[in-house]
């Protein structure tokens, strides 16, 4: 028994993303056919070369005919994925596996939202029969709880939460800015994300994901192959899922400062890549900001600063694009938006960008010699989430 | 009409009783001002948006029922004008939450104020101790005089006899005077009720109740100046003051209708004057409850020494002065008689009754489960652990009379609710439970962390007509409740 990973058996040969925005003249046919086309392209494959697809998808379709049905794939298997918010995380990690296992040669993961046909703004879930006593708030209250709970036990004024709250969405918006993909491309100034009216706690609209309509892709083989296919491939060092038991709503000892399942998701992901000071280690990360409060948390979780400095951190400018390590380069859900099946392959998407040297140069992060990007994406609520990491790097070993 | 009253020795009569009025008030002064007419003096109670007549009288026989632990009714009757659902059984949702045995009929009587009347009448002839809930909550058209002399409440009389517990009040018998007259009639359904000429309705009542009076008092053998505390419930205001005046009581024996500071609360009414005399009634003292509905109903009881030691768990008077105003518009929108733009969020879905039913000593009951071994509570409650992965090795855990503290809260102004924001706090119950659960009865800049709060049954909302009952928590505020707080 253990999680071994498959570090350095599988590399990513070429990804595609489509601009994350509402693309009211586009369907989900339409997003998955400009993202793969431009994978395919990347990589130097056709449709007839990769022998399986993983599809991620949280609400737009059912079933592997989602995505064979608009790229006319024929006898090919096809699985749809589905885990919250980490879906599109969790198709490249079954893409992944299934090359590393000998299954296949190729694989493809696609990751596809779109959620801008449903008539109503933000994210709404289909509903389930139930008995009628599951909660029914938002996921920007459940996540708003975090600020007071955070702001209490470190000792943080209402003030300075805001003010690390605005921080940290000013300086996704700044980078996102800079992302020609990305769905904001404004740069907002912190003060005005502070004055906005509050729309779930101490959130307001500034401190939420933008929305969007969007997918991503990326194509995966043997390590041992990459160089057929890529002259710079990005080679997975590290897959960690965790799937939290819920336990978090109900246990009176959480306390809302930390998300437990990523926690534990990060000392597996760390382990499998050999990874053990993530601050000197990694020269980026691409992380589930939903909320502001979620990136703060994270910082904690992630080992990216001790637990009840990140704030500190976050003020100081230490994740910032030019910081001690650039959080969300590309923007981040914040400022690129969250088309949901899409996201996790979006975050290595900015990966595939900068550690290849891709990105472009006004938001390409410092090229100081480190060689790993992190990617998290976590589907769920405080006390009640699935959390997922990859890490990724490009060279061997 | 001619009428006989019953005098009665089996001993049988009011083992428990308890109020529930709910939390906000309108003030009769700002209808006028919106509807162009209507309104008066004074104050009605106001249901709130997530109360229906089911819900209120879950909470008044919860009252009831934490002030007589000793006795577990055996029948549940439920009185209401505006039930919640037709075509189906109302008492049945109020048994669930109560979490009575199976083998506890309940059943409805709805459709008139005299309902309350006639299932008091049945416990007190029947056998066993029978709980009797009266709820109601009271509309008429904007302005009209429904609306300002209604209110809303529920009231629950625990009847039984020595053998159940011990009587607070003994029933001495009393009379009815049953009469058809069409002096105010709604077709179901509908929010205004209309009336005949009132005086044509108060001859009526006067002659039916002075009837009804007499046969009650020459049937137990009392004057009208042996009778201590007399209260009279009717929806005919001029009637009810009429009658009053002619009873021949004493001076200071009749009581306060509550027409000023709760209305008329229907269905609720007899129940509810009942409680608030027994609440300040000595030992040994003769009350006589009137009930005018389509003719009059009269009972005659005299309060035990065992009066003396109950305690309500809230008194009428102190839920009296615990309400908090609220604005006519929103009045108006919580009737559903001025409809406002909803959340542009997707409504919930409706309930799925088979789910219903599996869950039902969660949903209605707020029953959880406690892990033998950890001693970890679930809420709701879980098969296997969340410490130790135990299976089935779990106890229930019942919830509802169990106070909590807010950990945290958020105010959510995006979630689907029939009145937002919407006001969810992390609470820690007393009994090591931890449940995330929506706040009620309170502005959403009133919460705060340590706030100590209590379940409330309710019903969230309504799909397809299905309405979804769940609990919520609110605030404890009475003194009794505080004191254990």
């Amino acid at each position: 028994m253990g999680s071994h990973g498959i570090k350095d058996r599988v590399a990513i040969i070429g990804m595609g993303c489509t601009p994350f925005v509402e693309h009211w003249d586009r369907g989900t046919d339409d997003l998955l056919i400009e993202a793969t086309t431009e994978a395919f392209a990347n990589a130097g494959v056709d449709k007839e070369q990769v022998d399986a697809y993983w599809l991620g998808t949280a609400q737009s379709g059912m079933s592997g005919l989602t995505l064979a049905k608009p790229l006319q794939l024929q006898g090919k298997p096809v699985t749809r994925v589905e885990n919250m918010c980490a879906t599109g995380s969790d198709a490249l990690r079954q893409a992944a596996y299934a090359v590393a296992s000998g299954a296949y040669d190729v694989a493809m993961a696609v990751g596809v939202e779109k959620v801008k046909d449903g008539g109503f703004q933000g994210l709404n879930a289909f509903p389930i029969p139930g008995d009628g006593t599951a909660r029914t708030l938002t996921a920007a209250a459940m996540f708003s709880m975090v600020v007071p709970a955070y702001g209490d036990k470190y000792g943080v004024s209402e003030a300075e939460m805001r003010d690390v709250l605005s921080h940290i969405a000013a300086k996704n918006h700044y980078n996102g800015a800079r992302n020609p993909r990305a769905q904001f491309r404004k740069e907002i100034a912190p003060e005005k994300i502070s004055a906005m009216p509050k729309l779930a706690g101490q959130l307001g609209v500034f401190d939420c994901a933008g929305v969007a309509d969007g997918a991503a892709a990326a194509i995966v083989v043997r390590a041992e192959d990459a160089h057929l296919y890529t002259d710079k491939p990005l080679y997975i060092k590290a897959l960690s899922l965790v799937a939290g038991n819920g336990s978090g709503v109900i246990d009176p000892e959480y306390d809302y400062t930390t998300f437990r399942e990523i926690a534990a998701c990060a000392e597996d992901a760390y382990r499998q890549a050999g990874v053990r000071n993530p601050r000197e280690e990694l020269a980026m990360a691409e992380v589930h900001d939903c909320f502001t409060p979620t990136e703060l948390v994270l910082m904690e979780d992630l080992r990216f600063a001790d637990r009840g400095t990140a704030w500190k951190d976050v003020l100081a400018g230490a994740f910032d694009l030019n910081g001690r390590l650039p959080v969300n380069p590309d923007g981040g859900l914040k400022s690129f938006g969250h088309p949901v099946g899409a996201s996790g392959l979006r975050m290595m998407f900015e990966a595939w960008l900068q550690l290849r040297d891709e990105a472009p140069a006004d938001r390409r992060i410092p090229a100081d010699g480190r060689k790993l990007a992190l990617t998290h994406n976590l589907g769920g609520y405080p006390g009640d989430m699935v959390s997922f990491i990859s890490i990724l790097g490009n060279e061997l070993g | 009409m001619t009428t006989d009253g019953t005098a009665v020795s089996t001993g049988r009569g009011i083992l428990g009783y308890g109020a529930y009025l709910p939390y906000r008030r309108l003030d009769r002064k700002t209808i006028a001002a919106v509807a162009g007419t209507g309104g008066g003096k004074g104050t009605r109670t106001v249901a709130s948006f997530d109360e229906d007549t089911t819900t209120l009288g879950v909470e008044a026989a919860r009252n009831t029922l934490r002030a007589t632990p000793g006795v577990r009714p055996r029948a549940l009757l439920f009185a209401t004008v505006a039930p919640a659902y037709a075509d189906r059984t109302n008492a049945t949702a109020m048994h669930a939450a109560l979490r009575l045995d199976g083998s506890v009929p309940a059943m409805d009587a709805t459709g008139s104020v005299r309902s309350a009347a006639g299932l008091l009448r049945l416990a007190l002839d029947g056998a066993g101790a029978a709980l009797v809930v009266g709820a109601d909550i009271r509309v008429g058209l904007p302005g009209s005089g429904d609306e300002a002399a209604g209110g809303d409440g529920a009231a629950a009389l625990l009847v039984g006899g020595p053998a159940e517990g011990p009587v607070l009040a003994e029933y001495l018998g009393g009379a009815s005077a049953t009469a058809e007259f069409v002096d105010r009639w709604r077709t179901p359904g509908e929010v205004r009720s209309k009336l005949w000429e009132e005086k044509f309705g108060e001859n009526n009542y006067l002659a039916a109740g002075r009837q009804a009076w007499t046969d009650a008092l020459k049937a137990t053998g009392l004057t009208a100046d042996q009778v201590d505390h007399a209260v009279i419930a009717g929806l005919h205001g001029r009637a009810v003051a009429g009658l009053g005046r002619r009873l021949g009581v004493r001076e200071g024996v009749l009581g306060d209708d509550l027409a000023g500071s709760v209305g008329n609360t229907g269905a609720a009414h007899p129940g509810l004057l009942l409680s608030a005399t027994l609440d300040n009634a000595e030992p040994g003292r003769v009350l006589a409850l009137v009930v005018l509905s389509d003719g009059a109903e009269v009972f005659l009881f005299r309060t035990t020494d065992a009066l003396a030691a109950y305690r309500p768990t809230r008194t009428v008077a102190e839920q009296i002065a615990g309400g908090a105003p609220l604005p006519y518009g929103k009045y108006l929108a919580w009737r559903g008689l001025l409809p406002v733009e909803p959340p542009r969020r997707p409504e919930p879905a409706r309930t799925s009754s088979s789910a219903a039913v599996r869950s039902v000593e969660w949903k209605y009951g707020f029953v959880g489960s406690r892990d033998r071994e950890s001693g970890a509570v679930h809420l709701p409650p879980q098969r296997v652990s969340m410490t130790g992965g135990n299976v089935d090795d779990m106890e229930p855990v019942p919830t509802a009379d169990v106070l909590g503290t807010v950990k945290t809260f958020t105010v959510d102004r995006m979630a689907y609710s029939p009145s937002p924001p919407v006001v969810f706090a992390v609470v820690d119950f007393d009994n090591g439970g931890r449940l995330p659960i929506e706040l009620t009865d309170m502005d959403a800049t009133e919460v705060a962390i340590g706030d100590r709060v209590e379940p409330t049954f309710r019903r969230l909302g309504t799909a397809d007509g299905i309405h979804n009952y769940f609990w919520k928590a609110r605030p404890v505020r009475t003194a009794r409740a505080a004191e254990e707080a």
